[in-house]
């Protein structure tokens, strides 16, 4: 969408451009009724059923899938490894939009999205699960776009500072594990006040550590996954050090996701024994929790574990995208598939296509905003006369 | 001051925690600096 | 219930020499609480509901919600089931089929205002209250419109204003608070012409209810819902066939809404005090290794320096070497050059002119 200054030169009607432009008019238009009609006029959202896919996908998978950032920046800088160094910079791009869509697509959610900052400055919710989440994810889109903000000074040109957001690395990169930690397993934490509403496999006490470590999960996957796609469109705007450390990044980070997963999978089970919930395997909701537990953590644990072993990026890369799928499986079933699982079929949710309109308008924008940013800026690249450590 | 219920109980609690946790954070960074300001490095 | 309730206040008594030192039972043991004294609530004996829909009506009109579609008169709406709604603070559902034999109940239904509300614990601007005369209140000119109360609540009570654009509140009944203020009754209990309603101090409506059950125990089911569902609620309900059956999940559990979430959040501090720690001290470790790698690395360059320093004057000196030894020969062979010369010129001499010795001073010479 950008019109000047792209690689292709001026805009043009590429089928990327066309899709993307009537995605961006559909979803003005939906915005329009959103905000005039309110949120019966474009959801599917009821009494029984408050929390839809703006929650489910845009917040929940959002939040999962932008792991990245904190996952390999705490890896370069934190432990020390240095050889996904070139990795860093897309994961913090994706990371910092990705908070910055799911706090976006909160202010179609909620129905007075000015009152967003009202937790903070008018009264304080402190017992509330959704306060820290709240916190977390403000203060932690502050440290992401601090982060990522040397890019865009080292294409303004601004050296000074961006010298002294550099010496920040460090405590930023700490912050945003911290940050990171807090947050991801406060999301699983939301469900936990209604243990009445989550069909049992699903609701444990072990909710939060299922959804932080199945975010760092996510966040490995997605920078390999982000790599695969980045390859294919900005393979011109990589330099000599990005193109020879990814093979290393894919192997490694793929190593990392299929210890990970394998580490996930024996919690699950270990959840399911904790409470005793081997009978409801026998169930229909049993065999769907199997289909994510083998289908969706298992495979492409296993998957992973071979590419890693055979050195086979494309079997990685696969490894990848089943895991990001998976991980989208887990945050629709937690918040829409099983939860209300008591309630009878008529009652139940099935988004609104202009509720999927939102959300594929959001991650357009997404899209168009990294291209916007990747074709401009140093992101693949080290800008010439930066070549300190960054 | 009287609590008589859990959630109030917990909203004053977890205030009080929030406010410690934040200096927690700083205080932690800032003694760290302490530690190793004389490093030679 | 109400044996092990006896048995329960029966050692309290024995207790009593504790509890008469301490100023109150809340402050007997960490962390527990009993709720405000002498807050209000209202029984629901299902028993005595006839389903006239009147509660309804009085409700409306008390809190001046929107005229219903069908009048509250009409019965028929009782045959389906139905929940509260933005408009709808309360619904009386009917259950049970006559098909069977057994006459159908009626039941009220409405926020149980929980003595621990899993609203107000979920509601990150506090703007649902658990005031002390027993109501839970809303306060909209806080509410965001999250919609977390909602997923929240076990009763699914709170209802939101879906086609508001810009100022949807959660509604829910407030069990007349304003009207309780002015020392009113709750619209609905006011209007209630059999009693199915009854409303007073809560400790007191649950000595009435155990009255009732001890007094007719075929009729009643021998638990009070809402004794001790959730914590505890302000409503309390009595039935003669199982609750389950007139809508009131049995599966709740008694635990506090507010417990439910405190363990997750208990983990902010520890997180917040121990990551720093464990984060930095990895930072320390890693770099570390990279100093000690380095300055491995850099004593390496250096022997390899010295070492290239001393190649490279070896070969200087071998070449050196060379050189002298090259000079030396073309020396050599320039003397050698000069003699055979030397030599024929003596012979060219001696055969012109014999017994000239001069040529030997020459070649010493060079």
């Amino acid at each position: 969408m950008s019109n000047e200054g792209t690689t292709a030169g001026k805009f043009q009607m590429t089928p990327f451009n066309m899709v993307a432009g009537v995605i961006v008019i559909l979803g003005v238009i939906v915005t329009i009724l959103r905000f005039t009609g309110g949120l019966g006029a474009v959801t599917n959202l009821t009494d029984y059923n408050p929390w839809g896919i703006w929650i489910g996908f845009d917040l929940l998978v959002g939040v999962a899938l932008s792991a990245g950032g904190f996952v390999t920046s705490a890896a370069v800088y934190i432990f020390g490894l240095k050889k996904y160094h070139s990795a860093v910079r897309p994961a913090i791009l994706t990371a910092f939009l990705g908070y910055a869509l799911v706090v976006l697509a909160l202010h179609y959610d909620v129905g007075r999205p000015w009152r967003l900052p009202y937790p903070f400055i008018v009264q304080q919710g402190t017992s509330s699960v959704l306060f820290e989440v709240g916190a977390c994810v403000a203060l932690y889109l502050t440290v992401l776009f601090i982060e990522w903000s040397p890019t865009a000074m080292e294409w303004l040109g601004l050296k000074k500072i961006r010298g002294i957001v550099i010496k920040l690395t460090l405590l930023l990169t700490i912050f945003g594990v911290i940050l990171s930690t807090l947050h991801q397993s406060s999301l699983g934490a939301l469900f936990l006040i209604a243990p009445s509403k989550l069909h049992p496999l699903w609701y444990s006490k072990y909710i939060p550590i299922y959804f932080f470590v199945s975010a760092v999960i996510a966040g490995l996957s997605m920078v390999i996954f982000e790599s695969t796609l980045s390859h294919r469109y900005f393979h011109d705007k990589m330099d000599e050090t990005h193109l020879a450390e990814s093979r290393g990044v894919t192997l490694g980070f793929g190593k990392a996701a299929a210890y990970t997963l394998a580490g996930y999978f024996l919690l699950k089970v270990i959840g399911v024994a904790a409470d005793n919930d081997w009978h409801y395997l026998a169930t229909g909701y049993g065999a769907w929790f199997l289909v994510e537990l083998l289908g969706f953590i298992a495979l492409p644990c296993f998957v992973y574990a071979v590419g890693v072993r055979e050195k086979n990026t494309t079997l990685i890369r696969w490894a990848a995208a089943w895991t990001v799928l998976g991980i989208i499986l887990n945050r629709f079933n937690i918040s829409l598939i099983a939860f209300n699982y008591h309630l009878p079929a008529s009652e139940r949710y099935f988004p609104h296509w202009m509720e999927v309109v939102i959300s594929v308008f959001i991650v357009t924008l997404g899209l168009v905003l990294f291209r916007f940013i990747a074709t401009r800026m140093p992101i693949f690249y080290e800008a010439a006369g930066y070549d300190d450590a960054h | 001051m009287d609590i008589y219920t859990l959630q109030d109980f917990f909203t004053f609690t977890k205030g009080v925690i929030y406010i410690l946790v934040i200096i927690t954070l700083i205080g932690l960074a800032g003694f760290w600096r302490f530690l190793t300001e004389r490093d030679e490095d | 219930m109400t044996i092990s309730r006896r048995k329960f206040l029966g050692w309290l008594g024995a207790a009593g020499l504790g509890t008469t030192v301490g100023s109150s039972a809340r402050a007997a043991a960490k962390g527990e609480f009993s709720g405000f004294p002498d807050s209000f609530g209202v029984l629901h004996d299902t028993s005595l509901c006839i389903g006239c829909r009147l509660c309804e009506k009085a409700c409306n009109e008390v809190n001046e919600l929107p005229k219903p579609d069908r009048p509250f008169d009409d019965l028929q709406v009782l045959e389906e089931r139905r929940r509260t709604s933005a408009g709808n603070y309360t619904v009386v559902n009917k259950y049970g089929t006559p098909a069977n034999g057994t006459p159908p109940i009626f039941r009220k239904n409405q926020c149980n205002h929980c003595l621990e509300p899993a609203c107000a614990s979920a509601c990150f601007v506090r703007a649902f209250t658990k005031t002390p005369k027993g109501p839970v209140t809303y306060d909209a000119s806080v509410c965001v419109g999250c919609r977390y109360c909602m997923i929240a609540c076990p009763f699914e009570i709170p209802t939101y204003e879906y086609d508001e654009a810009l100022s949807p509140r959660i509604q829910k009944c407030t069990l007349c608070a304003p009207r309780l203020e002015k020392g009113l009754l709750p619209g609905c209990v006011d209007i209630c012409p059999t009693e199915a309603l009854s409303f007073g101090i809560r400790e007191n409506l649950l000595k009435i209810a155990r009255e009732r059950i001890r007094k007719f125990p075929d009729r009643y089911v021998p638990h009070i819902y809402g004794e001790h569902e959730m914590g505890g609620t302000s409503w309390l309900y009595l039935s003669t066939e199982p609750f389950n059956e007139i809508g009131l999940r049995e599966d709740l559990g008694t635990t506090p809404a507010p417990t439910l979430t405190a363990g997750a959040l208990g983990s902010v501090p520890v997180i917040v005090g121990l990551w720093p720690v464990l984060l930095t001290g990895i930072y320390a470790i890693s770099k570390r290794k990279d100093k000690i790698a380095a300055e491995e690395q850099a004593g390496a360059v250096a022997l390899a320096a010295e070492q290239a320093r001393a190649e490279s004057k070896a070969e200087l000196d071998k070449a050196l070497e060379q050189a002298k030894k090259e000079q030396e020969a073309m020396v050599k062979m320039a003397v050698k050059k000069a003699l055979e010369e030397a030599e024929e010129k003596q012979k060219a001499e001696a055969e012109g002119d014999a017994g000239d010795s001069g040529p030997s001073e020459e070649t010493d010479k060079a």
